[in-house]
């Protein structure tokens, strides 16, 4: 981590980014409103269930949205210091690969299955460095040495169904960071992995940032995963980023119900399983949203007014705040109980 | 990949026994085939003698054996109507009927893959509905009636095309199409929908990550993979080639098998006709095989599979 | 092929699941009906099933015995300026004592005058006008064939064709391949395998061969159109109910039935028939369009209904002889066929969305 933080570290910084799907029966409301920022060597978790908006958060960040139904309807995104969304198509390519780039999900899928993995690394090299054709085999075969792949040399005429899943995901990896980019969007990168692999893969990626000075963006479901990985943590919930703030903040002082919720549902091996927590009730359906606060059908502490107005932002500490009308002064219903971390929390 | 190719073999050889027996049965089914080229004025003995001279009054299964060893020696029988040996004619006409196929696959090829990966692209687009009508109509339309009405405007009523014949390309111009119309159609709802999927991909999604132009990413990463799809079809296709040759060859009086096949067929010229069939038939399993081998070459999961 | 869409867990994946709001019951039916498609049906109704009901009700002459005073005439709407054009081209093309000796007669007959051209008294084919006195007329509305017989009624009369070719084609060749479907995942074992493998040798070898092979092996006629198209069309009919038939036959209902001490054939004919019924019906509408195109092509070669029969497919081959002057003999009975067949295939799918989607792959 960087000892001092201004302002100029700030290499990601999206404003009130909105981003609709429109369908034939409905505007899905993906991602609505939600503003964050990222510094570099920075990771920031995003966490929230699936469905609430987090991948088409990160889809929106490399202007992916799938088309013609998607569109980025509002907001700012500014990559070191120029707004992203007054870009053309063109000038956008020049940005993804090299600025900002990111990891998917399925590495059985991510890779084009009748391509060698050299094919795949050296186009991506290609579009960045127009170079001859050793120096880009070196470079190729330098992308997986970063990654842990043994014999990379050997690897770079395999085909994808000739590899392992970790291996497949670690040349996804390679290819994303291949052109070293200032941020990466990792979304849920080990959830198609064993649980080995996936240690040994975070482990990786926590070397390359310490090594680059990579900011990454950490999509996930696991709290757990955050906190392993993670320096901040946005919650999001049904499109909105509900609470955010530096990762022991939030695992220590909580102070959304949802948030709190979450860090409980966490399996902890020393819990007895009686004590293990599931949020009753299921999201709101984004192309259906209640007028109020989003959480309001499934939240203990409900009250009349979390169903008419969506709550402000409350400000907790240095970077801390988050949405819920319980935070306020005013606020006349049940308080939120003082949150007690699960023994063995890593806060 | 050797074992692959030596076992498509091996699976095509049966398949060419199995069709030389239906081709031979059906022969059979025919009843007597003097009959037909024999009139009630024949005398018992030159029935005999033809009897004999034919093998005709050997088992069946004699009779089979011998008619592959015909078969395989090059030895095709004559033609009664042409009264010439069938190898010899069907030397002379292959030629014309490779030559017009081609055409024609060519033909379908150049439409068909870029209409059906455009159409993919711009989903939903005028240009995506246009290819959609084309093609269910060429789905409906029998391949005799697309000649005849592409005959009738680009030949009679505007009189750029020649009505009928061999000649040069404008010759071939109104067959070859007319003979890949279904096909186009086939193909290009396939490959648009083969394509869909393909771009739907999360390897399509990391290749725009990477910053791919997207014209690159259309036709170098999902093309390739689209076509899979519909290159299992191919020796569909060729079959639909096949059967269209024959119709075409006779709309456009185009010398090739095709119109022999029918003339053969119109004099009862059963020799000629087998010959002519069992041909097809090989051809056909030979594409069979080379589709299967190409199939392996364009997606490696089944060359190491 | 089967089609494999990945779904992310993202919202990507679920705005497609998001639900189109509640819907009443009645826009639920008026959705389904708008999606019917009604002009094709209107059109195979009237192209199609009228007529080959009633061709010998509502065809104006005989479709067989042509008047040959009136061969080769327009279409009732082609008028008299676009006629004699028409006759002069023939005439032109032709350039035979015969076209001379029908313009002649028509012009006995008061349907057109020759007229001298060059003045020498002479009229001389090549560079003579014929005059027409009258336009194509409504007694033939879409005008005669070489024979001079009546091109709508010989339409109508192959529009009957037509329907029983498919019809009776269609139910032989179903009933043959259900009847083998259902006994070869009856039976299972090596009556399965060998079955199968025929099909897979009968559906893979190109179809127009093998009906000519056929043709020429029975000789042509109507009976031997349906044998060989039903010859095709059974193995498809083989191979999905066969597939229909062994999901069914794991069911408890047949077990009950065994149980109970039906037979083999009991079984068969009155519990796994009536269920893939669905299937068998939605694969004989999708086959209608393609054994039109069948018979048509088989009948253009001349290996299919014999002469003087009017199938479409034949008159379009006779229509081939005189397109260069005469083109409504060829088009009509094309523009049939395309037509029919068109609106064929639309129901079909329509049908088959509604029935029996899982046969989209067929």
């Amino acid at each position: 981590m960087t000892a001092v933080q201004t302002a100029t570290d700030t290499i990601l910084e999206v404003n009130d980014l909105k981003t609709y799907i429109f369908t034939r029966a409905a505007v899905v409301k993906a991602v609505d409103g939600i503003s964050f920022n990222l510094r570099k060597g920075e990771t920031l978790g995003i966490v929230g269930e699936s469905g609430c908006g987090k991948t088409m958060t990160a889809l929106s960040l490399l202007r992916l949205v799938p088309k013609p139904a998607g569109r980025i309807v509002e907001g700012e995104i500014v990559l070191n210091g120029d707004d992203i969304l007054q870009k053309s198509e063109d000038e956008m390519r020049d940005v993804r690969g090299r600025r900002i780039s990111m990891i998917l999900q399925d590495p059985q899928t991510s890779l084009n299955p009748v391509f060698t993995i050299g094919n795949q690394l050296r186009e991506a090299l290609g579009i960045a460095h127009k170079e001859n054709k050793s120096s880009m085999l070196s470079r190729a075969v330098d992308a997986l040495r970063k990654v842990n792949v043994a014999a990379p040399e050997r690897r770079l005429d395999d085909y994808p169904h000739q590899m392992s899943g970790g291996m497949k995901q670690r040349v996804v990896g390679a290819i994303a960071m291949s052109c070293e980019p200032g941020v990466i969007i990792a979304d849920e990168p080990t959830t198609a992995l064993d649980v080995t692999i996936q240690l040994q893969y975070l482990r990786l990626l926590k070397e390359i940032q310490a090594e680059t000075g990579l900011a990454i963006i950490f999509i996930t479901h696991d709290f757990g995963v955050v906190a392993r990985m993670c320096d901040r943590v946005a919650v999001m919930y049904a499109g909105r980023i509900i609470e955010q703030g530096d990762v022991r903040d939030i695992f220590s002082r909580p102070a959304h119900p949802y948030t709190q919720a979450l860090i409980n549902s966490v399996p902890k091996l020393e819990q007895s399983v009686d004590r293990l927590y599931s949020i009753d009730g299921q999201p709101p359906l984004l192309s259906n949203l209640p007028e109020g606060c989003r959480f309001a059908p499934r939240c203990p502490y409900v009250a009349d007014k979390c169903y008419e107005t969506y709550p402000t932002t409350y400000h907790l500490a240095e970077g801390h705040h988050a949405d819920c009308w319980a935070l306020d002064a005013d606020w006349d219903g049940t308080p939120i109980e003082e949150f007690i971390p699960p023994t063995g929390s890593a806060g | 990949m050797q074992r692959f190719i030596i076992l498509r073999l091996l699976q095509g050889l049966l398949a060419v026994f199995a069709i030389s027996l239906i081709v031979f049965s059906l022969s059979r089914v025919a009843g007597d085939p003097l009959a037909a080229i024999l009139d009630d004025e024949s005398g018992k003995e030159q029935i005999e003698l033809l009897r004999a001279q034919w093998g005709l009054d050997e088992p069946l299964h004699v009779q089979y054996f011998t008619y592959m060893r015909r078969l395989l020696t090059g030895d095709l029988g004559t033609s009664f109507k042409w009264d010439r040996p069938v190898a010899e004619l069907i030397l002379e006409r292959l030629p014309a009927t490779l030559q017009l196929s081609a055409f024609a696959l060519l033909v379908t090829g150049v439409i068909a893959f870029p209409v059906g990966v455009i159409s993919a692209v711009k989903k939903d687009s005028w240009f995506d509905t246009g290819g959609k009508m084309f093609a269910i109509l060429g789905q409906s339309a029998p391949t005799f009636a697309v000649g005849l009405i592409l005959m009738w405007i680009f030949a009679v009523q505007l009189g750029w095309l020649p009505t009928s014949g061999k000649g040069g390309v404008k010759h071939m111009l109104m067959p070859g199409f007319a003979l890949g119309y279904y096909n186009v159609a086939a193909i290009m709802r396939l490959t648009r929908s083969s394509m869909l999927d393909v771009l739907d991909t999360e390897y399509v999604k990391l290749a725009r990550i990477k910053g791919i132009p997207e014209w690159r990413i259309v036709w170098k990463h999902c093309f390739r993979n689209a076509l899979i799809g519909p290159l299992t079809y191919f020796s569909l296709i060729f079959a639909i080639v096949i059967t269209g040759s024959v119709v075409i060859e006779t709309v456009f009086a185009w010398p090739g098998l095709g119109l022999m096949v029918i003339e053969a067929i119109n004099s009862k010229d059963h020799i000629t006709v087998q010959a002519v069939v069992m041909l097809f038939a090989l051809l056909y399993v030979a594409v069979n095989i080379v589709t299967d081998i190409t199939y392996a070459y364009v997606d490696p999961r089944i060359r190491y599979g | 092929m089967a089609v494999q869409t990945t779904a992310p867990g993202g919202p990507v994946g679920e705005t497609v699941a998001a639900p189109a709001g509640r819907e009443t019951a009645i826009g639920k039916a008026w959705r389904e009906f708008r999606r019917f498609p009604v002009i094709p049906t209107f059109i195979l109704i009237v192209l199609l099933f009228v007529p080959a009901v009633f061709a010998d009700l509502l065809s104006p002459h005989d479709h067989l015995l042509g008047d040959l005073e009136r061969e080769l005439e327009p279409p009732a709407w082609v008028s008299d300026r676009e006629r004699e054009q028409l006759i002069v081209q023939r005439a032109r093309d032709n350039n035979t004592e015969v076209s001379l000796n029908n313009a002649r007669r028509n012009m006995d007959s008061g349907a057109a005058t020759l007229v001298d051209t060059n003045g020498n008294g002479q009229p001389d084919i090549g560079e003579t006008m014929v005059r027409i006195e009258l336009g194509g007329s409504w007694e033939y509305p879409f005008g005669t064939d070489k024979q001079g017989r009546d091109l709508l009624s010989r339409l109508m009369h192959g529009a009957r064709i037509s329907l029983a070719v498919s019809c009776l084609a269609i139910m032989l060749g179903g009933f043959l391949g259900t009847t083998l479907g259902m006994v070869a995942a009856f039976r299972g074992g090596l009556v399965d395998a060998i079955l199968m493998r025929i099909v897979d040798i009968k559906l893979a070898f190109p179809s127009i061969l093998l009906a000519l092979t056929l043709v020429v092996a029975i000789g042509s006629g109507f009976s031997t159109v349906v044998i060989v198209i039903a010859l095709l069309l059974w193995a498809r009919y083989a191979r999905v109910v066969r597939g229909e038939a062994l999901t069914i036959k794991e069911r408890d209902f047949i077990d009950r039935a065994r149980v109970a001490g039906a037979s083999n054939l009991r079984i068969m004919a009155r519990h796994i028939f009536p269920n893939v019924f669905n299937t068998v019906i939605v694969l004989a509408t999708l086959e209608v369009g393609h054994v039109i195109i069948l018979e048509a092509t088989l009948s253009f070669l001349g290996a299919g209904i014999p002469r003087p029969q009017p199938a479409w497919g034949l008159m379009a081959a006779d229509g081939r002889e005189v397109i260069t002057s005469s083109w409504w003999i060829f088009l009509f009975p094309c523009l049939a066929i395309v037509m029919t067949v068109l609106s064929m295939n639309l129901l079909g799918d329509w049908l088959r969305d509604r029935l029996d989607p899982k046969l989209r792959n067929v």
